[in-house]
C-alpha cells in the first residue's frame, strides 16, 4: 500500500469501505502531517474533533450504514461556518468566532461520511488572488515556497497539493477555486451558480459566490461535487431546485461521443484568449495580456490538442466582452461586499474595539481595526458605486454588461459544448510581487471572471508546468448544469496524461 | 376634488406612510416567531441576528397579505417586484441593511375611500411595499449603555404610501381609521396601535392656494388617532407661524410629544443618509402569477363595501344602516347572524346599532366580549315580532341577558332562555282581550270626564285613558290592541 496521504478520495473511500484501513487510522495519519502547520495552510485544527468524527465514521462502516465517502478526510475553507471549528474567513474581525450551525455544504459532506481535518487559510473574506490578504499570514505554494498559492482558496489548494488532505472545499467568486487550483497543480471545479447551497458561507459577493471541491483529480471532484450539491431552497433562495446529479456518471465517455448531440465533443476556444490567436481584439485587451506568459499559452494549446487527438472538434468562438469582465466584476462584487460586510459592526459578534467614545466611534474603530486593507478598499469601492448619483453610471451599467457577457456565452454554446482556455495569464508569482499593486492583481483575473459573472460551471485542470516549473491550469467552462460534461472532458484528459495531475511538488515530507 | 378647507388662508397638504405589521406566524425572511411581548432576544434566530452565513427566505404568507391588501384597495399587484437593500448602520439593524422594496414594489396604485361628514373622500395610494422591521433599542433600561432587543427584527411590514391627497387633520384621521378598518377587516394586520402593529407617519406641508407644494416635514410614529390629530394640528399651526414670520420651512423628520402636544425636529435633510439602495442579490425577484392572485381573491373575506351593498340588496336595509353595521367585521357578522336567525332584518339592524352598541359603549367592551349571543338577540327580536313583548319590555330582557352569563357560542335553547326571562319578569304582553277588556271597562268607569270629552269630539282625551290602562296592565297591554278596543267601546 502506498502512503495513505498519496491516495485519492476514491482510493481512500474504497479502502475504508473494504475495511483495509480504519477512519481513525486515516485521520491520525493526516493529522500527523499537519504538525507545524506546513505552508500556513490551516487556520484551525482540533484533533479531538477530527478523531471523534473518525470514530463515528468507523462505527457507521462497521454497522453498514456508511455514506459514500465515509471516513475520507477533507478540510474546509474558512469561509464555511462550522460548529466544531472556529470560523474567521481569514479576518481579524471574526477572530475566535464560533458558529452555532454548520454550513449546508459542510453538513452534506459530513453526511456523506467525510471527516473534517479543520479550517483552511484564505484571503480575508475571499477577497484576493494570492492568499496574501489573510489576516493570519500568507500561505506558501508547496511547489515553490517563495511563491503564492493563488487565492482566495489558497489554503485549500496548498493543502491538497502538499498532501495535507486528499480534498478540500473552496469557494469561487471570481476565480477563487480555479486560480489557486491552477497555481498549485490540482483540480477544482466551481459548479453552476445555485447548485451548491450558499447557506453558511460567509458572504462576499452574493450573486457570484459559489462553493466547489478541490482535489487531485476530476474523478475525486465528481465524487465530492455529488455530495456537496443539491437543493436547499428553505435556507438559500438562490439555491436551484434541481435534483442532485451523479457527476461521475459520464466520466468514462470517450470525447468522440461527448458532444450534446451525441457526436464528437466541440471545444470552443475564445479568440484572443491565447496569444497565438490574438488578432482582432481591442488594444485595451492586448495591453492587459502583455503580462501573459507564452509558456502558459503553449501548455493550454497542448491540452486542447490532446482533447482533439481524442476526437474533440476545435471551434473558434467569440467572447467579445471578456476585457469588460474586469471592471464589471469589481463593481458588482464590491457593491455587494460593501453591504454584506456591514453586519461586522462590533455589536453582536466578532471583534469590537477595546476603547471607543460614542457609537460612531465604536463602529469606526472596530471596522478600522478589524478589516484588512483589501477589504477596506473593496468596501469603499462598493459604497462609492452604489452612492446617489453614481449608481446609474457604475452599478446599473455593470449589470447591463454582465447580461451581455452571459449572452455572449449563450451564443458560444450554440456552437460548442465546452469552452477551453487558460485559468490565468501566468503561473504563480512571487510572494509580495504584486502586494502593492491591487490593479495588477485584478487584471490577472481576466479569464476567470467572465464565467463567474455568467454563473456558469467551470473548472481548472492541471496541464503541466510552465515558467519556473510552476503548474499551469487549463480552464474548462460548460453551459448551465453541464458539470458532468466538464468532468467527463477533464477525466478523459487525466486518463491520457496522468503525469499532469499526479505530479507533485518536490521534497514533500 | 372639492375646494380644500383653508387654515388662516393656507391650504394644508398631507400624505401618509403607514407601517402595517403583518399577522404572520413567522418572520418575513426567517422561521422565528413574531409573537409580541416575549423576553428580549428570545425570538430572534440566526437569520434575524445576521450571523455569518445566514440568508433570507421569503415568507409566502407575507406575500399573500400584500396581495390581499392590493385586492382590497383596487391596486395593481405587480407580477414581478424586487427586494432591495437599504444600507445604514444602527445597532438594532443586525445586517447593516434593511431588506425592503424600492424601485418595483409589490402593490402599485389603488385608493382608499371614506366619508368625512357627508362628503365622500378618496385618497390615492402610490404603493405598498413589503419590508422587514428592525429590532428595538432600549435606551432607558441600562445606565450609560443601550440594550438591543432583536425580537422585532425581521417582523413583516407593509408600508402603505399615499399621494398628498389629504387637506385637514380630520381627513387624515378619517383616512387612517378607514385604512385601519380595512387591514384589520381582511385580517392582514391586528391593528394594535399600542404594540406598534399600525404606525403612521404623516408628511405635512402648507401652501397658499394655487401655489407649488410647500416644503414638508414628516411626523413619525403616530400611534393613536388622537395624537395623530393633535400632532397634525400643531404642525400646521407651527408651519404657518414660521412662514408668516418670514422663516422658511426646512425639510425635516419630527417627533410628536404627547406630553407637550408639540412636534420637535429629530433630523433635517442635511443629515439625510444615502441609503445606497440596490437589488438584494440574496432574493430573486418576487414573481406573483395571476393564478396566485386569483387563489387569494377566492379565499378572501368579503370586503366592507361589498358587504354593505349586499345588506341593502338582500336585507332591504337603508344605506346608513348598512354602512354603520360594516364599520367592523365582528359587528357585521353579529348583525348578520341575528338577522338570519330571526328573519326580522330591520329590527335586527335597529337593535345592533341601538341597544347593543349603547351597552357596549357604556361598558367599554368590544364585540369579542359581548355577553348576548346573536341567537339570544334573535330570539328576543322574534318575541317582539310575534307581539309576546313590547319593544320597551324587550329592553328589560336584554338588560337581564347582559348580566347573565351562559353559553354564547352555540345556544340552541335561546328561545327558552328568553321565554323564561319574560315569564320571570312578568313582561308578557296582555294579548288576551277578555282580561284587557275588563281593565278598560274599569278605567272608563273611573274616568267619565275623559269619555265625555272624547265623545264631544276631543280626540286627545283618548290619551288620558290609554295611560291609566297601560299602568293598570303593568305595561303588559299591547298598545295597538288597547287603542283598537277603546275605539270600539267608545265608538
Amino acid at each position: 500500500m502506498r502512503d495513505l496521504h498519496h491516495l485519492s478520495v476514491a482510493e481512500l473511500a474504497a479502502l475504508l469501505r473494504t475495511k483495509q484501513v480504519s477512519a481513525v487510522e486515516v485521520a491520525t495519519r493526516f493529522l500527523a502531517r499537519l504538525g507545524g502547520n506546513p505552508h500556513n495552510a490551516f487556520l484551525d485544527i482540533n484533533s479531538e474533533v477530527t478523531l471523534e468524527q473518525a470514530r463515528a465514521s468507523d462505527a457507521k462502516l462497521a454497522a453498514g450504514t456508511a455514506g459514500p465517502l465515509e471516513g475520507v478526510p477533507i478540510a474546509h475553507k474558512d469561509v464555511f461556518v462550522t460548529k466544531d471549528f472556529v470560523t474567521t474567513a481569514g479576518s481579524k474581525i471574526l477572530t475566535g468566532y464560533r458558529s452555532p450551525f454548520d454550513a449546508t455544504v459542510v453538513r452534506k459532506l459530513r453526511e456523506a461520511g467525510m471527516v473534517s481535518l479543520g479550517k483552511l487559510n484564505c484571503d480575508e473574506f475571499a477577497m484576493g488572488s494570492s492568499n496574501e490578504n489573510s489576516a493570519f499570514g500568507a500561505v506558501s505554494n508547496p511547489w515553490e515556497t517563495s511563491h503564492v498559492p493563488g487565492g482566495s482558496s489558497g489554503g485549500s489548494a496548498a493543502a491538497v497539493a502538499a498532501r495535507l488532505t486528499p480534498a478540500a472545499t473552496g469557494t469561487d467568486t471570481g476565480g477563487s477555486i480555479r486560480q489557486p487550483a491552477a497555481f498549485c497543480g490540482i483540480t477544482g471545479i466551481k459548479p453552476t451558480y445555485g447548485r451548491a447551497s450558499r447557506y453558511g458561507m460567509v458572504a462576499y459577493a452574493s450573486s457570484l459566490d459559489q462553493a466547489g471541491p478541490m482535489a487531485r483529480s476530476a474523478e475525486d471532484c465528481a465524487l465530492l461535487l455529488s455530495a456537496m450539491c443539491g437543493p436547499d431552497v428553505d435556507r438559500d433562495s438562490t439555491s436551484m431546485d434541481v435534483a442532485t446529479d451523479d457527476f461521475s456518471r459520464d466520466l468514462l465517455r470517450p470525447l468522440a461521443r461527448a458532444g450534446k448531440d451525441g457526436g464528437a465533443l466541440k471545444i470552443g476556444v475564445p479568440r484572443g484568449w491565447l496569444s497565438e490567436l490574438r488578432d482582432d481584439v481591442s488594444a485595451q485587451f492586448n495591453d492587459q495580456l502583455q503580462r501573459g506568459s507564452p509558456l502558459v499559452d503553449m501548455k493550454i494549446m497542448s491540452g486542447v490538442q490532446e482533447l482533439m487527438r481524442q476526437g474533440a472538434e476545435l471551434i473558434d468562438i467569440d467572447l467579445p466582452n471578456t476585457a469588460l469582465a474586469i471592471p464589471v466584476y469589481y463593481i458588482v462584487a464590491c457593491a455587494e461586499a460593501s453591504s454584506n460586510l456591514s453586519r461586522f459592526d462590533g455589536v453582536k459578534f466578532g471583534h469590537r474595539a477595546a476603547q471607543y467614545g460614542d457609537l460612531l466611534d465604536m463602529y469606526q474603530k472596530t471596522r478600522s481595526e478589524g478589516f484588512g486593507d483589501e477589504v477596506k478598499r473593496r468596501i469603499m469601492t462598493g459604497a462609492y458605486v452604489l452612492s446617489h448619483g453614481y449608481y446609474d453610471a457604475y452599478y446599473l451599467q455593470a449589470q447591463k454588461i454582465r447580461r451581455m457577457i452571459a449572452d455572449d456565452f449563450q451564443r458560444a454554446f450554440a456552437q460548442c459544448d465546452v469552452i477551453a482556455g487558460p485559468v490565468a495569464p501566468t503561473t504563480a508569482w512571487k510572494l509580495g510581487e504584486k502586494a502593492d499593486d491591487p490593479v495588477a492583481n485584478y487584471l490577472a483575473d481576466i479569464f476567470t471572471l467572465p464565467a463567474s459573472l455568467a454563473g456558469l460551471p467551470c473548472m481548472s485542470v492541471p496541464v503541466g508546468l510552465g515558467e519556473g516549473n510552476m503548474p499551469v491550469g487549463m480552464q474548462l467552462i460548460g453551459n448551465y448544469l453541464d458539470e458532468a460534461r466538464l468532468l467527463n472532458v477533464a477525466h478523459q484528459f487525466q486518463m491520457a496524461h496522468p503525469e499532469c495531475h499526479t505530479a507533485q511538488p518536490e521534497n514533500l515530507p | 376634488m372639492s375646494a380644500a378647507k383653508l387654515v388662516h388662508g393656507y391650504e394644508v397638504v398631507i400624505g401618509f406612510e403607514t407601517h402595517a405589521q403583518l399577522s404572520t406566524e413567522s418572520k418575513i425572511f426567517s422561521r422565528a416567531s413574531t409573537a409580541f411581548g416575549a423576553e428580549p432576544n428570545t425570538q430572534a434566530c440566526a437569520v434575524d441576528l445576521a450571523l455569518p452565513g445566514t440568508l433570507p427566505v421569503m415568507n409566502r404568507a407575507a406575500v399573500e397579505c400584500a396581495i390581499q391588501l392590493g385586492l382590497a384597495l383596487g391596486s395593481h399587484i405587480a407580477p414581478r417586484s424586487v427586494f432591495a437593500r437599504k444600507n445604514y448602520f444602527y445597532p438594532d439593524l443586525p445586517k447593516g441593511y434593511q431588506i425592503s422594496q424600492f424601485e418595483i414594489p409589490v402593490v402599485q396604485g389603488g385608493e382608499v375611500s371614506f366619508m368625512l361628514g357627508d362628503e365622500k373622500k378618496t385618497v390615492r395610494l402610490v404603493r405598498a411595499h413589503l419590508e422587514e422591521d428592525a429590532g428595538k433599542s432600549l435606551h432607558e433600561d441600562f445606565i450609560g449603555q443601550s440594550g438591543i432587543d432583536l425580537n422585532r427584527a425581521g417582523t413583516p411590514l407593509l408600508e402603505i404610501v399615499t399621494e398628498p391627497d389629504m387637506h385637514s387633520s380630520e381627513e387624515a384621521v378619517a383616512y387612517a381609521k378607514e385604512l385601519h378598518k380595512i387591514v384589520t377587516w381582511i385580517g392582514m394586520c391586528d391593528g394594535n396601535m399600542q404594540e406598534g402593529s399600525f404606525r403612521c407617519d404623516a408628511n405635512v406641508s402648507v401652501r397658499k392656494p394655487g401655489a407649488a407644494l410647500g416644503t414638508r416635514r414628516e411626523i413619525k410614529n403616530l400611534n393613536s388617532f388622537k395624537f395623530m390629530q393633535q400632532a397634525i394640528d400643531y404642525e400646521v399651526r407651527w408651519q404657518i407661524e414660521q412662514i408668516e414670520d418670514g422663516r422658511e420651512i426646512q425639510q425635516a423628520t419630527v417627533l410628536f410629544n404627547p406630553e407637550t402636544g408639540e412636534t420637535r425636529a429629530m433630523r433635517t435633510k442635511e443629515d439625510a443618509a444615502d441609503y445606497r439602495y440596490f437589488p438584494d442579490p440574496d432574493l430573486p425577484p418576487l414573481v406573483i402569477a395571476p393564478e396566485w392572485v386569483e387563489r387569494v381573491r377566492s379565499e378572501m373575506t368579503e370586503l366592507p363595501r361589498a358587504m354593505a351593498e349586499r345588506f341593502v340588496r338582500d336585507y332591504g336595509l337603508p344605506e346608513y344602516d348598512a354602512a354603520t353595521l360594516t364599520q367592523s367585521k365582528p359587528m357585521a357578522g353579529y348583525f348578520e347572524d341575528t338577522a338570519k336567525a330571526c328573519g326580522q332584518h330591520k329590527l335586527a339592524s335597529n337593535w345592533v346599532m341601538g341597544e347593543v352598541s349603547r351597552r357596549m359603549n357604556a361598558d367599554d367592551i368590544g364585540m369579542e366580549q359581548l355577553p348576548v349571543s346573536a341567537a339570544r338577540l334573535a330570539a328576543l327580536i322574534s318575541r317582539i315580532h310575534d307581539s309576546t313583548i313590547s319593544n320597551n319590555a324587550a329592553k328589560d330582557v336584554f338588560d337581564a341577558l347582559w348580566n347573565v352569563s351562559g353559553d354564547l357560542i352555540s345556544d340552541p335553547g335561546a328561545l327558552s332562555v328568553i321565554d323564561d326571562l319574560i315569564l320571570a319578569k312578568g313582561l308578557k304582553q296582555m294579548n288576551d282581550s277578555s282580561e284587557l277588556e275588563k281593565i278598560i271597562d274599569e278605567v272608563l268607569a273611573a274616568h267619565p270626564k275623559n269619555v265625555e270629552e272624547f265623545k264631544a269630539g276631543n280626540a286627545k282625551a283618548l290619551n288620558g285613558l290609554v295611560g291609566p290602562i297601560m299602568k293598570a296592565s303593568k305595561g303588559k297591554a299591547n298598545p295597538a290592541q288597547v287603542n283598537a278596543l277603546l275605539l270600539k267601546k267608545l265608538g
